[in-house]
């Protein structure tokens, strides 16, 4: 238990520095300085210029070297600070974040484990029927074929421009004021579901396809030929096949998670849905570096955590890992 | 209560046509009889046993007749085996290491699959357990995923299983192959018992390895090719074989004490012909010493003296 | 060790690949008639439509833009609908797209072809070290590896891609498959791990040959199958992956692609104006791609792997 738990936990912690050094690293070692960047916006006499340089530069501490600045970024994350925002200048980066938070995790969390429940089952069901297969498994091919930008396009274009039955881009109508009204909460509803479609449609290919192959296999395999052999009935077998392949399945799910949350990005963006996505678009066409830097560190910490949840749930799912860890004898 | 089997062929396709591992094969097993199924690999042993409880997708009956019990099995058809397997006919697969599904308990997996059959888990499970310590199990192993368990374990444990309802034939493939000298002794031991005790009726024990079936089995059947060789008791086979596979095949068995400085090793020079495409006549004939121009013919598979058949000119002679 | 994610051997790896339908186990080399190979894939549906339908579309890239009656450059009325004179119309530019749809496949080729090129080299080399040589070095590389997954590759592309003012074709290829190499090298890793401890790896040890060399000459050979088809995977997925990107803007400045077409499109209001032969055609083309390629993957494995016939 004790080593399986610590190698995980080394393998997260690790993950984060690297991310967070990636993500501290990256801005500092392109070309360009960020505080010149955000003041050539502005036309200054050259003598405001420098001195507007020389406070920002030290607000921001630009003006330290590499490893003062690396130390003080760590300071500031320990102290649950992001750093303040350039183009939302006052606000802090983490206020900004969290009022995106909500509306991301809202399209992320339905599509993916409703993606996920349908896409096994539909995978499942595949590998046992020929001919629901035949239609199945092109459809899942294309379904993960197609590029999430596009479907971002076509949805809103179909459904809300065409058919006028979604609105296409933001998360509530304009005009409504957040409250709990009936109004609002529909309106909200009506803007969430064609991001989360896209966001759906395309994972639910992989799902599907990557169970169905799973569950062929684990029909093939000796235990299940045993249970034939002995006059296993269909179901059971088909029951124990879904239980084996559904452990691999599990673990894809968490790789998956980091192409998933691309995915949303960009959905997001399409829709001009105001989640991190959105949030991440604004900062790059607005240069606001820090608000870029934070986004991403939140990002890693959330798959990380998000990684960890699974395997939590693995262990608690698979008897191996559970008794390896208990120490059974075998 | 006995095995029947008349003119039985089992077929499989390939590129280049069809192949039968089991060509026209005649037999029967008495009840109460162990029977050793033997032959090199590629004889067609494995699909002539397995073929008596589940057939392949991939296999097809060109012909023949199961009975069992004075009964017609219908091989042939799966969906209506399945209320024989393991009632009537069962089998210790060759894969028994990894027969055991690995997420499920043994109790849950031998509930599930009584249930198939329509019984009770406990209406068996006072019998299931005496037969846990018969085998030489702690009744804990109920309790265990089949991971926790060892090679030996486990096939004890399939042992179990495939025989919980009394089958009146068993198929044992290959049960020896993988394991140490002891143990294979321990296991055949446990199938003679088996078989004392009335827990399943007739076997059939299939195997390359003629020493074991010396110990095991009351008569041998010796397949060649896909086609059988000879039957006999088993002192009959060992003591006097007719057929000249057979008796190369003991020959070549190595004698224990015997040094190799004073006798070498001999084998049966050249290969098993190909099943896509079999030679005219008698399948053996290339590898035969004794071969002559009536082996073009195939010999017919007939009684030569009583319970003794053999496929040979030169026997029947 | 106790990894969770190893599967056995035999086992299809689960959906760990950026697209789905990796290969099952790799298939060591077995003295096969020449023919059945060819044999096989001629019958294999999956295969045959799958490269037809590609064979199509490399087609395009090939030629489009020579029998494409237009250049991308050429100013005609802006928002023409398809018609015989513009097969897919016009921009809000006046270019035409059809022009711009063949130009663009190129583009995504390309990418496509350079992502899944370092990737393969990057994953290959970490891949085969960490599974043959095994030990420290084995954790070490997992460790990096494992880091590596989690990190979602677009947040790390746009994170680096916003501090770059110019950016090339070259930098996006490089860059993707930087960023997707981590299942690659899991892949190799694995499918090295089980060869290495057969027989003809043991032979080759003993007489004395390099540990690169043995690689190269003994177990590359015999994963060639499974290196064919993760390679395909790859181009389909730096494809989806470069598509996304420049869709953010954040591609290669003065050049089309698929995906540039897309975020133009959104960038001039070609939703609320109906223009939909600007976005439609693009993204059709590029899932069509995408789709072929994966599967005619499928149908490849079931060459290779004779397991997976169905007879």
């Amino acid at each position: 238990m004790r080593r399986y738990l610590t190698r995980k936990l080394i393998t997260y912690v690790l993950a984060f520095f690297a991310g967070a050094t990636i993500d501290w690293g990256i801005p500092h070692l392109m070309p360009g300085d960020p505080v010149q960047l955000f003041l050539s916006k502005f036309d200054l006499e050259p003598g405001g210029y420098a001195a507007l340089y020389k406070t920002m530069a030290q607000a921001f501490g630009t003006n330290l070297p590499l490893w003062d600045q690396y130390w003080h970024f760590w300071d500031g994350l320990a102290h649950g600070s992001l750093g303040v925002s350039i183009y939302a200048f006052p606000d802090q980066v983490t206020t900004l974040i969290f009022s995106a938070i909500p509306y991301t995790l809202a399209l992320l969390v339905p599509a993916i484990v409703l993606s996920y429940i349908l896409g096994n089952r539909l995978g499942a069901a595949a590998a046992r029927r020929r001919v629901l297969d035949n239609t199945l498994l092109p459809a899942g091919y294309v379904f993960q074929a197609i590029p999430y930008p596009w479907l971002a396009l076509v949805l809103p274009y179909l459904f809300g421009e065409v058919w006028h039955v979604f609105p296409i881009s933001g998360a509530y109508g304009e005009g409504l004021l957040p409250a709990f009204s009936l109004t609002f909460v529909v309106s909200l509803l009506d803007h969430w579901f064609l991001p989360f479609l896209t966001v759906f449609i395309v994972s639910l290919g992989g799902w599907a396809i990557g169970m169905r192959n799973l569950v062929i296999y684990e029909l093939e395999n000796d235990s299940s030929r045993y249970l034939r052999a002995l006059g296993g009935s269909e179901r059971l077998i088909r029951r124990y096949a879904y239980r084996s392949a559904s452990l691999p399945q599990l673990s894809g799910l968490a790789l998956q998670l980091g192409v998933v949350v691309g995915g949303n990005i960009v959905t997001e963006i399409a829709f001009h849905y105001p989640g991190l996505g959105l949030l991440i678009y604004n900062a790059i066409t607005d240069e606001d570096y820090f608000l870029l830097q934070g986004i991403f560190i939140f990002i890693v910490i959330g798959v990380l955590a998000a990684n960890f949840i699974i395997d939590l749930v693995y262990i608690a799912v698979d008897p191996r890992t559970r008794l390896s860890m208990q120490g059974a004898a075998a | 209560m006995s095995v029947r089997v008349e003119h039985l062929s089992i077929a499989y396709r390939t590129r280049s046509g069809d192949v039968c591992p089991v060509d026209d094969v005649s037999f029967s097993v008495a009840d109460g009889e162990i029977m050793g199924l033997a032959g090199e690999s590629g004889s067609g042993k494995s699909t002539l046993g397995t073929s008596l409880i589940y057939l392949d997708a991939r296999m097809r009956c060109l012909g023949g007749m199961v009975e069992l019990d004075g009964q017609r099995l219908p091989i042939a058809d799966s969906r209506a085996m399945r209320p024989y397997r393991m009632t009537e006919v069962s089998l210790i697969p060759q894969y028994a290491m990894s027969a055991l599904n690995p997420t499920r308990k043994v109790r849950q997996l031998i509930a599930d699959l009584l249930r198939s059959h329509g019984v009770r888990d406990r209406e068996v499970m006072a019998e299931l357990k005496r037969r846990i310590a018969l085998v030489g199990l702690g009744q804990d192993v109920l309790d265990r995923y089949s991971f926790e368990l060892s090679g030996g374990m486990r096939q004890r444990v399939t042992l179990l299983i495939s025989t919980l309802l009394d089958p009146s034939l068993l198929i044992a493939d290959e049960v020896t192959s993988a394991l140490d000298v002891s143990t294979q002794r321990a296991v055949g031991e446990m199938m003679m018992e088996f078989r004392d005790r009335g827990i399943s009726k007739s076997m059939i024990v299939i195997t390359h390895d003629l020493s074991i079936l010396a110990q095991v089995a009351d008569s041998i059947l010796v397949m060649y090719a896909g086609r059988l060789a000879e039957r006999a008791s088993t002192g009959t086979i060992i003591e006097a074989p007719l057929h000249p596979y057979t008796q190369l095949l003991l020959a070549s068995l190595p004698e224990v004490g015997v040094r190799y400085d004073q006798t070498t090793l001999t084998g049966i020079p050249g290969r098993p012909p190909s099943l896509a495409n079999p030679p005219e006549g008698c399948r053996f004939r290339a590898r035969c010493p004794f071969a002559f121009d009536r082996c073009a013919t195939t010999p017919p598979f007939e009684e030569v003296a009583p319970g003794h058949f053999v496929a040979c000119w030169k026997a029947a002679a | 060790m106790s990894d969770v994610t190893a599967t056995a051997p035999d086992a299809p790896e689960p959906a760990v690949a950026p697209l789905p339908g990796a290969p099952a186990a790799a298939i060591p080399l077995v003295p096969r008639r020449r023919g059945d190979l060819v044999y096989y894939a001629l019958r294999n549906r999956k295969l045959v439509a799958g490269l037809s339908i590609e064979a199509l579309f490399v087609l395009a890239a090939l030629l489009g833009p020579a029998i494409s009656p237009h250049n991308t450059t050429d100013y005609f009325l802006a928002h023409l609908p398809p018609s015989a004179q513009h097969w897919l119309g016009t921009d809000y530019f006046g270019h035409d797209v059809f022009a711009q749809l063949v130009t663009g496949l190129r583009e995504s080729y390309l990418v496509g072809a350079l992502g899944a090129l370092c990737a393969a080299l990057v994953g290959m080399a970490l891949g085969f070290t960490a599974g043959y040589r095994g030990g420290m070095l084995d954790d070490v590389l997992q460790m990096i590896t494992n880091i590596m997954v989690m990190i979602p590759s677009l947040v790390l592309l746009i994170v680096i891609g916003a501090y770059l003012k110019t950016r090339g074709v070259l930098f996006e290829g490089v860059f993707i498959g930087l960023t997707t190499w981590p299942w690659v090298a899991r892949a190799v890793r694995a499918q090295t791990f089980t060869l290495r401890s057969r027989d003809f790896v043991d032979l080759a040890r003993l007489s004395g040959r390099r540990a690169w060399s043995i690689v190269v000459r003994d177990i590359a050979p015999n994963m060639a199958s499974y290196l064919f088809l993760v390679v395909v995977l790859l181009f389909g997925s730096s494809m989806l992956l470069a598509a996304s990107y420049d869709f953010l803007g954040l591609g290669p400045t003065n050049t089309i692609s698929l995906g540039t077409m897309m975020n133009q499109s959104t960038l001039w209001s070609a939703l609320q104006l109906h223009v939909w032969w600007w976005f439609v055609p693009p993204g059709l083309v590029l899932t069509g791609m995408v789709a072929a390629l994966l599967v005619a993957n499928v149908g490849l494995d079931e060459v290779f792997n004779p397991k997976l016939r169905e007879q």
